[in-house]
């Protein structure tokens, strides 16, 4: 039987992981796959917790994070694409005005 | 070391490489196959922990649909390489150790404080239960989720078509 | 021995499973490939491949070693890691959908231990498979990209892009099929199917109460063809079209095994597709006593194939075939021998039913493939879109209104 804690010490090191990733990455599209490392992290950290405390809330909790992050994917992918098509570039210190 | 720890151990030790390698890597798509790994371990974390439905669901819609997204849009955009930056060189001599530290306090933290809560039931939880949950007493978020997809759907549609210039 | 085998489940009774399917499988992958050259070319009135052994039946063989042998070339500047990973994705995702599928009812005992007739019975079996279906796009879109050169890359997002508009319609269309059984488990779903209607009529889910899933059916096979990038749907990979699509740039054996991939997507396709909708491994004929005499029918066939080869074998042409074809037919005898014996026949009732339905499946691939034109791309997308997809919901809608209005 694996201990809970093992679970949510996993979860905060792939959470921090992806606040790294977050700061540290200059590529859009990298920093978008960060977020969605972040989210992962929180779902496995609903999982145990719904598990440890026998309650079936925390994984319908995991379906709507699923949804939200997929909603929020197409979106922002399709901000990316008017991004590259607008500026020309995908790295982040470069749209850092406004106007061009 | 039962067989569940050693799975664990496994597929944490895949979780945590696939994070690693995202910041790593120098190619985007190459960070877009750490994260399809990270996801695909994270799957059969959920399964360890007797989730299956979510699982299933997790490399389906996760690793099957999301990913593809990101995986076609770095293939349509040529994403280049990861650029040089111009910010200062002690960015990066002393921001990656403090991040490091800042990792693991926060694990250190968060294992020290649930150490004593009851391990996870690992009996797989039945679809029905979950089913019966989710269109019963969340069925009102569930359709407004089916909203929020139809939302995003018509904004990605709009905001990434190509103005004919007429 | 038995408590060796109780200790050691895994290395027991899972290990000769894995090994004894993987056996069958690749063998069947790859006269697969003989089996539809020779059909497409009987379509075409030619005879397909007849000079490497009899009746061609060593070509598979001969194909093999020339994959083998031809020079591996990678192209410049192509993404090193992504061009390996992508082949091995493909097959490894392609052969690990086996694993779920039941191939008969009883359960057979190795030492002393009793497993089901499949390597596995997951409860959610079906989840499964779709879930290693949604992730084999990623072998195709990680071949065009990796190939770095545009006919490949064109190919790669034309079929990643079909693959994925497809698999919409094709796990919506069986979720007409779930809410009949009311289970994931491909097991459960096989027995849900037991029975007769009036008693003649198997109630295999085509024609099951409350709704039968004709419609559902029709929706799966055509999104499965799609999805498995096969004629009419291969626009991706025809040679006529995009030189050869996605695996243009892929030489000896990481072209084999795209292609042992895309053969064995059929093989999980037609198992699924007999699993969901044609009862699986139920014998099409009644049980009751009266219908005894239809458990010798495996021994009939085998026995009727047998004798063919061994009368048609002794006047084949060379010589090799004149040794070959009737030792076939010989071993053909014994199986059927075998099939007649108490302990055999009971066992053999089911895989035997199944396979033959997967036979009859596959063949309707290669007919499909020999017979129709191709889909132009934007007809393709908006066959799947515009008409698939709605009919899918469609079908689910109907199939959940059955089901009320009968209280089921």
């Amino acid at each position: 039987m694996v201990p809970t804690s093992y679970f949510l010490v996993l979860s905060a090191v792939l959470f921090g992981l992806g606040v790294i990733a977050f700061i540290f990455k200059r590529n859009i599209i990298t920093i978008f796959m960060s977020i969605e490392l972040m989210l992962n992290a929180v779902n496995l950290a609903f999982i145990t917790f719904s598990r440890a405390l026998g309650q079936l809330q925390g994984q319908v909790f995991v379906f709507f994070v699923i949804v939200v992050a997929a909603a929020e994917a197409a979106v922002g992918l399709a901000i990316i694409i008017l991004i590259h098509r607008n500026r020309g570039t995908l790295n982040v210190e470069r749209v850092d005005t406004l106007k061009d | 070391m039962t067989p569940q720890i050693a799975v664990f151990i496994v597929l944490a030790s895949v979780a945590v490489a696939g994070a690693v390698s995202l910041i790593l890597q120098r190619e985007p798509i190459h960070s877009a196959l750490s994260l399809i790994t990270v996801m695909v371990a994270l799957a059969g974390l959920y399964l360890l922990l007797g989730a299956e439905f979510v699982a299933a669901v997790q490399i389906i819609v996760y690793g099957g649909a999301i990913m593809v997204l990101f995986v076609f849009t770095i293939m349509l955009l040529n994403a280049g390489l990861e650029e040089r930056t111009n910010v200062s060189r002690m960015a990066h001599f002393v921001g990656v150790p403090l991040a490091i530290v800042f990792l693991i306090e926060v694990a250190y933290g968060i294992g020290r404080a649930t150490m004593h809560m009851a391990p996870p039931v690992a009996s797989p939880v039945s679809t029905r239960d979950l089913s019966n949950l989710l269109f019963r007493e969340y069925v009102f978020p569930f359709e407004l989720t089916s909203f929020l997809i139809l939302i995003a759907l018509l904004g990605a549609l709009v905001l990434a078509r190509r103005e004919d210039s007429n | 021995m038995n408590e060796f085998a109780a200790q050691h489940p895994i290395l027991v009774v899972a290990l000769p499973k894995i090994i004894v399917v993987l056996f069958v499988l690749l063998t069947a992958l790859a006269y697969l490939t003989w089996f539809e050259r020779k059909v497409v070319a009987h379509i075409q009135a030619r005879w397909g491949p007849y000079r490497v052994g009899p009746h061609g039946l060593l070509q598979p063989l001969a194909d093999g070693v020339k994959f083998l042998f031809k020079e591996d070339v990678t192209p410049a500047g192509a993404d090193k890691f992504a061009y390996f990973l992508a082949p091995f994705l493909a097959l490894a995702l392609a052969i690990t959908s086996i694993a779920v599928i039941p191939f008969g009812p009883k359960e057979i005992t190795i030492f002393g231990q009793a497993t089901p007739l499949a390597i596995t019975n997951l409860n959610i079996g079906l989840l499964i498979l779709f879930a290693i279906t949604s992730m084999s796009v990623y072998g195709v879109a990680l071949a065009g990209w990796s190939s770095n050169s545009k006919y490949p890359l064109l190919g790669g997002l034309r079929s990643s892009a079909q693959m994925v508009s497809y698999e919409l319609a094709l796990t919506v269309s069986v979720v007409g099929v779930i809410l009949m059984a009311g289970t994931f488990n491909l097991s459960e779903i096989v027995n849900a199917q037991q029975g007769f209607h009036w008693g003649f009529l198997p109630r295999w889910n085509l024609v099951n109460w409350p709704f039968p899933q004709v419609l559902g059916f029709l929706l799966f096979f055509t999104s499965a063809v799609a999805e498995t990038n096969r004629a009419p749907f291969d626009l991706a990979e025809a040679e006529s079209e995009l030189v050869a699509g996605f695996h243009t740039e892929y030489a000896s054996f990481k072209f084999a095994m795209f292609f042992m991939a895309e053969y064995s997507s059929m093989i999980t396709v037609s198992c699924l597709a007999t699993i969901l909708f044609f009862g699986g491994w139920l014998s099409p004929f009644p049980q009751t006593p009266f219908w005894a005499w239809t458990h010798y029918i495996p021994t009939v066939v085998f026995g009727v194939a047998g004798l063919a080869l061994i009368i048609h074998g002794v006047r084949y042409r060379t010589a090799f075939g004149r040794v070959v074809l009737p030792a076939m037919g010989l071993a053909l005898c014994v199986l059927a021998f075998l099939c007649s014996r108490g302990g055999v026949i009971e066992i053999i009732q089911g895989p035997f039913w199944f396979l033959l339905k997967i036979a009859i499946f596959l063949f309707i691939y290669v007919w499909v493939r020999g017979t129709l034109p191709r889909f132009r791309y934007d007809q393709l997308m908006g066959f799947g879109w515009k008409v698939l997809l709605p009919l899918s919901i469609l079908n689910v809608v109907i199939t959940s209104l059955a089901i009320v209005w009968t209280g089921r």
